[in-house]
């Protein structure tokens, strides 16, 4: 951590018109995030986490939904600026995992070929065969047992721990400035919890690369995490660094959130 | 390869119930061919020699062994009314048939997959409810009457052709191509309606999966997205239904012909019923059993080209 900010999300308000009112997902979401940073943000179900990195990650078209506030990542305000610069830094710069492994990945596409598709799409100057190396290495790093095999296997004949590590070696293939992890180990059994999460810290240590880790489950959070974010219907209710907010929350919604941790001390 | 062993033979078997059936229903029902022929005026005696000659008095099993085995042989008997071998009957009429539903599954897929792509991606705009309301009509009318209108706005008023004025193959292959483009419009129209609709719903639900957005958060455009992802997902649906409606074109040519005026097999179908000259009508229906099955059969190779989840499925 060198202290450089490299995003700044202020004021950000996500409204919903779907109904006859209107629905307020996210109130008021302030983030900065500096470069080679681990933050978490932690919440209950419908707290507006994942809907924020979803906006951060500029994946919210819906015309039923009204943004406002900024989030500006290398000079330019992501909400406002046109869809070609904005796809310009999708995958090439800012990068994302989801929560769901198992449908994330297009059923009929090799594994390969959507592992590589940021590269085509943002490095076309990139010839096939290099191309090719960086994927299976790229497998590789996520730790996947021979990836010249995973390469041409399609999504159906991997596990979805497998399937969540293709995913990262796919987000992580541009080495991105920023990866957002929503909530990327939710759907895994706790062992693969535990791998996947240290492979964030891998990638985060070895390529210096700004993680957004977003996540209900605050033992992964205080693992992996310097900083975390508590929000509540909407709004970011608590930040600090991890041991500042788990040693000695100052919100009661915080201080229910640790309380429901399950305790198996032994 | 192995899947392909075990398909054909699965392909076999369905044929040889087909020509069961096939054969068990023109021996069992009423009408007795050898009368048939001779009329009303034929004495008894002269009655029972055609009929010992025309095999008729042989056990239904030795009958039908017989003419299996001359279907295997590639002999598919001989009309009882011309006295000519049916194959030969045929052979100038299978063309016409198959170009005809050639065509019209062409045109289907031409005009079908650009219209379900394109009211997928403009959903609910001006031309995707066009269509809708359009598709909703055009699935309710039958190819025949369809077939009566063209004739009547595209060869009466328009003279963009000549109704009844078909030109052979053998004439010239234009011509012949220029004459079957009316009526293969007509058998097209309907079936490429469905298959609009179909698209449209497929595409518009496959948009809406988990990868797409992993796709759009790669910086693909939505055209990207569309092509790339989207498309291949949403035809395994379609795929099954144009492999349906090809099948179906083949017989569905059949009324076409007769409004169209084409001397493919519909004709001969349909007076060798009437004369009951069953061997010419069970190879028009073998003909077609083997088609259909034929046809699926490539769908489910093509199916597991798309698909590969299919193929894992039984390794």
């Amino acid at each position: 951590m060198n202290g450089e900010i490299i995003l700044t999300v202020t004021d950000l308000h996500l409204v919903f018109h779907d109904h006859d009112t209107p629905e307020i997902a996210v109130d008021d979401f302030d983030l900065t995030l500096e470069e080679g940073e681990i933050v978490g943000i932690v919440g209950e179900s419908g707290s507006g986490k994942s809907l924020s990195a979803l906006a951060i990650a500029g994946l919210l078209n819906r015309k039923s939904l009204k943004k406002s506030g900024r989030i500006i990542f290398d000079g330019v305000d992501l909400l406002t600026c046109d869809r070609k610069t904005l796809r310009g830094y999708q995958g090439d710069e800012i990068s994302i995992i989801f929560q769901e492994p198992m449908t994330s990945l297009n059923p009929v596409k090799r594994i390969g070929w959507q592992v590589e598709e940021s590269l085509r799409i943002h490095h076309p100057e990139i010839d096939k065969e290099t191309r090719k190396k960086k994927a299976i290495s790229m497998l590789e790093k996520v730790g996947l047992h021979d990836p010249e095999t995973v390469y041409k296997l399609y999504p159906h004949e991997l596990s979805g721990g497998m399937r969540q590590r293709v995913m990262i070696a796919a987000a992580m293939i541009g080495e991105p400035k920023i990866l957002i992890a929503d909530e990327p180990t939710t759907a895994l059994d706790v062992t693969v919890q535990a791998q996947i999460v240290e492979l964030l810290k891998t990638f985060n240590r070895d390529y210096g690369t700004s993680i957004i880790f977003i996540s209900h489950d605050l033992s992964l959070v205080s693992q992996l995490c310097q900083r975390v974010m508590v929000m509540y219907q909407g709004n970011v209710v608590e930040t600090g660094t991890a041991e500042e907010v788990f040693s000695e929350p100052r919100q009661a919604y915080t201080r229910r959130l640790i309380a429901a941790i399950p305790k198996i001390r032994l | 390869m192995r899947y392909l062993i075990k398909k054909a033979c699965m392909m076999l078997f369905t044929l040889l119930v087909v020509s069961l059936c096939v054969f068990l229903a023109f021996s069992l029902i009423p009408g007795d061919p050898a009368l048939r022929q001779l009329g009303t005026n034929g004495t008894p005696e002269q009655l029972e020699a055609l009929r010992q000659q025309m095999g008729l008095k042989d056990p239904l099993p030795v009958r039908y062994g017989r003419w299996l085995l001359g279907l295997l042989r590639g002999d598919l008997g001989t009309s009882y009314v011309y006295k000519i071998p049916v194959g030969s009957m045929l052979a100038e009429k299978i063309p016409i048939t198959l170009s005809l539903a050639l065509i019209s599954f062409v045109f289907m897929v031409l005009i079908s997959v650009p219209l379900g792509i394109y009211t997928a991606k403009h959903k609910d705009g001006v031309l995707d409810h066009i269509v809708m309301v359009l598709n909703q009509v055009i699935m309710a009318v039958p190819p025949f009457f369809a077939g009566i209108l063209i004739t009547l706005v595209f060869g009466m008023i328009l003279h963009l052709f000549t109704p009844g004025g078909f030109i052979s193959y053998k004439k010239s292959v234009p011509g012949f191509i220029g004459y079957l483009i009316a009526p293969a419009f007509a058998v097209a129209l309907p079936k490429a309606a469905m298959a609009v609709k179909l698209l449209r719903g497929s595409v518009i639900d496959e948009a809406a999966k988990d990868y797409t957005r992993t796709a759009y958060s790669r910086g693909n455009t939505t055209n990207g997205v569309l092509y790339r992802h989207v498309l291949q997902n949403a035809l395994i649906p379609v795929i099954t239904f144009l492999g349906m409606a090809l099948a179906d074109m083949v017989a569905g040519s059949i009324v076409i012909e007769q409004v169209f005026g084409i001397p493919g097999i519909s004709r001969i179908l349909l007076t060798s019923i009437n004369n009951r000259d069953y061997p010419v009508v069970e190879a028009i229906i073998m003909g077609i059993a083997f088609l259909v099955i034929f046809i699926n059969l490539l769908v489910d190779v093509i199916y597991r080209i798309v698909d590969p989840r299919i193929a894992s499925g039984d390794e």
